[in-house]
């Protein structure tokens, strides 16, 4: 199964190469991964969709642990939380079919961004079944590029994930 | 007052009670080197960078304490992968200093430029690229910092041209702040009930003791616990010398080349009390037939190794000794029972044995008698292979840091830089490096690094004109087709005394003892070429993903 995990980092160099390389050579999968700078620029925040059974995300959490620039680990697949996930699509829209595709788009409340002579640009955000939905449905006019963020993740209310509640690894 | 970034490195090494380095220097490491020369820091001059770190890996087994190495960029960084990728497998703490090449010629394939960090990432604890001279002291204090506690393990920091010769003010550190890096000390107190309880009510229980036993000098209390609760100790090859072999509780070590006794009892015990060891395929052999019936308390100070390779049932993570101590408060004496009638009974059945030669040596007698002259007090490095099974199985070990080899890794050539570190960590002790004729010719050129600093190492080559190990799995699971296994050696003894050193040539079994009395009273190094015979095979042993109990020879 895919698990969500909330990653705080030390805002290093470096730090993606380590987080990265230790999947690689662990053989664990990712699925996505996204990175960013937090409120405290001084701390990154991964989200990194693991697949894997539970043993395998125990010791993905524990080897990640390790890495003496990961200060937080927090799985929030099971918690109440939100995600979202960014694309961008470019789709080859000829006059007689720009309306229909633009249609489309609204549909899935994807914006439009670049408007040329022979192509659109939609830019979308949403869950992964929505951004799916919105992919199939433009497939039929003819893809030419497809760029997406991988998934950032939090969890509803008012709980946080920061490095003041951490556990220590 | 400003001090360049080499200064502040000396200092700070100073400050960390470092007293010797070895290291091997070139251009980029040069201002470090200029440093080094006005300090009173012992430096070992190695012949190559990969005997330089193995040197201060055997130094820190030997003793205790971290080890530290320098070398230059490029080649002379690369160098030390081997070395640091062995330290790690077997967490040794070491810190390795590599000169870089000037920061504005990074990442334009400079003269002798290699990306050591990104080279060395899955080798190393952690590593650094420093960029500014105000970094040095905090870091150098950080990477002993994390390289001693926790699992210890090898840290790189390297340091471009130009900030160990730019010039800064220098500060002390203060206590590392590491956020990230919190090691667990103590085990939970829970757990260590439960532990408790398991070890109170286990009718057959087995101690597996391994290197985290030694890494935290926590040999005294692992004698505690096993004399209190009579439950009987088998070592990993790591973990030799981590409780003494003449102890009647002493099953030896176990594993693909281990005691028969140790292996049964480990397959019918019901409970498994691991002790700083990480179950690995050598030791365990076929997983689901290890330990079958036996509930596992595995106590660690690395949290990644509990449930890594098999189910645990009770999980204690915290520093071996503390928790060896918080268990001990728990237990009260238990009374040897029918458990230890059958362990009695397999090891009259089963001792370790040979066939003694009369022509020809063979190797285990050589062990064998260096055992009995040394008294089991010599620090014994090994290189790779049979000599290093043999080795573990004949020798006698009684105190922990004496048995000194690349288990993890497997590092041939290992042995006699490591020797050469164990002497010089403990100058008054006899070392000895026992050899193959195949291992010995990976870092032979260490021998002039003996010779110039007066370290009286005694080297014994098991010399069977074989890489041994490698040809007895084409004899056992290769039909006997010996590729590329038959190897040449060079005059030993011509080669020592080329070198200044002292060699001998053994092909009488009566030779032996006369010689190796010769050498262990000798200051010099001493190249001792033990001609053995050729097929002699390590036994017992157990195929590889075979069960612990089915044991060959």
């Amino acid at each position: 199964m895919l698990h969500i995990l909330a990653v705080l980092v030390e805002n290093n160099p470096g730090v993606l190469a380590r987080v990265a390389g230790l999947f690689s050579r662990r053989g664990f999968n990712i699925d996505s991964l996204a990175v960013g700078k937090t409120d405290d620029p001084s701390v990154s925040r991964m989200t990194i969709v693991v697949e894997g059974d539970q043993r395998v995300l125990e010791q993905v959490t524990k080897q990640l642990h390790k890495l003496i620039d990961v200060i937080k680990i927090s799985d929030i697949t099971e918690e109440a939380h939100v995600e979202r996930e960014l694309v961008l699509i470019k789709v080859h829209a000829e006059k007689s079919s720009r309306v229909e595709v633009m249609q489309i788009a609204e549909i899935f409340r994807a914006k439009i961004i670049d408007y040329g002579a022979k192509s659109l640009i939609i830019e979308a955000t949403g869950t992964e079944d929505k951004l799916a939905a919105l992919i199939d449905a433009l497939r039929p006019y003819v893809i030419s590029e497809l760029v997406r963020t991988g998934k950032v993740a939090t969890v509803r209310g008012t709980k946080k994930i920061t490095i003041k509640n951490q556990g220590g690894s | 007052m400003k001090l360049s970034g080499a200064q502040i490195l000396i200092n700070s090494l100073l400050d960390e009670g470092v007293d010797t380095i070895f290291g091997y220097p070139g251009g980029a490491v040069l201002p470090i080197y200029d440093a080094l020369y006005d300090s009173k820091l012992n430096h070992i001059l190695a012949r190559h960078e990969q005997g330089a770190i193995h040197a201060a890996d055997g130094y820190v087994r030997a003793t205790g304490k971290p080890g530290v190495c320098f070398a230059t960029s490029g080649p002379g960084a690369t160098n030390l992968v081997t070395g640091l990728a062995n330290a790690h497998m077997d967490s040794v703490p070491l810190v390795a200093f590599t000169g870089q090449v000037i920061s504005t010629l990074l990442g334009r394939d400079s003269f002798q430029e290699a990306d050591i960090t990104g080279i060395t990432l899955p080798v190393t604890k952690h590593n650094y690229l420093l960029t500014d001279p105000a970094d040095m002291a905090k870091t150098v204090r950080e990477a002993f910092h994390i390289a001693t506690t926790g699992r210890p393990g090898p840290v790189l920091v390297d340091i471009p041209k130009d900030v160990s010769a730019g010039e800064t003010t220098y500060q002390k550190p203060g206590v590392p702040q590491l956020r990230g890096y919190r090691p667990t000390v103590r085990g939970n107190a829970s757990m260590v009930n439960r532990a408790a309880t398991a070890i109170m009510q286990s009718e057959r229980p087995v101690i597996y003791a391994g290197g985290g036993v030694i890494n935290a000098n926590a040999a005294p209390e692992l004698k505690q616990l096993a004399e209190l609760t009579v439950a009987p100790v088998t070592t990993t090859l790591m973990g030799l010398g981590g409780f003494p072999e003449d102890h009647p509780l002493s099953l030896g070590m176990l594993g693909m080349h281990g005691c028969r006794t140790a292996n049964y009892a480990v397959c019918e015990c019901d409970l498994l009390i691991a002790v700083g060891a990480r179950f690995d395929d050598r030791v365990t052999g076929k997983i689901e037939s290890f330990a079958p019936d036996a509930k596992i308390i595995h106590i660690d100070v690395d949290p990644a190794e509990i449930g890594k390779n098999v189910r645990v049932n009770v999980p204690v993570v915290g520093d071996v000794k503390v928790v060896l101590g918080q268990l001990l408060e728990r237990l009260q004496a238990k009374l040897p029972g029918a458990w230890h009638d059958r362990i009695k009974q397999w090891q009259q059945e089963h001792p370790l044995t040979f066939e003694a030669g009369n022509a020809t040596i063979k190797p285990q007698q050589v062990i064998q008698e260096i055992s009995n002259l040394t008294g089991g007090q010599a620090r014994i490095a090994t290189e790779v292979g049979q000599h290093q099974m043999w080795a573990a199985q004949y020798y006698t070990y009684t105190k922990p840091r004496s048995f000194i080899s690349s288990g993890g890794l497997g590092t041939m050539g290992y042995g006699m830089p490591a020797a050469i570190g164990a002497q010089v960590g403990c100058p008054d002790e006899v070392v000895f490096n026992i050899a193959g004729d195949g291992s010995i010719q990976m870092n032979i050129q260490e021998l002039a690094t003996a010779v110039d600093y007066q370290l009286p190492v005694n080297i014994a080559i098991m010399n069977n004109g074989y890489l041994g190990m490698v040809r007895q799995w084409q004899e056992l699971f290769y039909n006997r087709r010996y590729a590329h296994t038959p190897i040449t050696a060079p005059d030993f003894v011509k080669l020592a005394e080329a070198y200044a050193a002292e060699g001998y040539r053994i092909e009488k079994t009566a030779d032996i003892k006369p010689v190796l009395e010769q050498a262990i009273a000798s200051s010099k190094p001493v190249m001792m070429d033990f001609i053995v015979e050729r097929e002699e095979n390590v036994v017992p042993m157990v195929p590889p993903g075979e069960a612990l109990n089915k044991m060959l020879g």
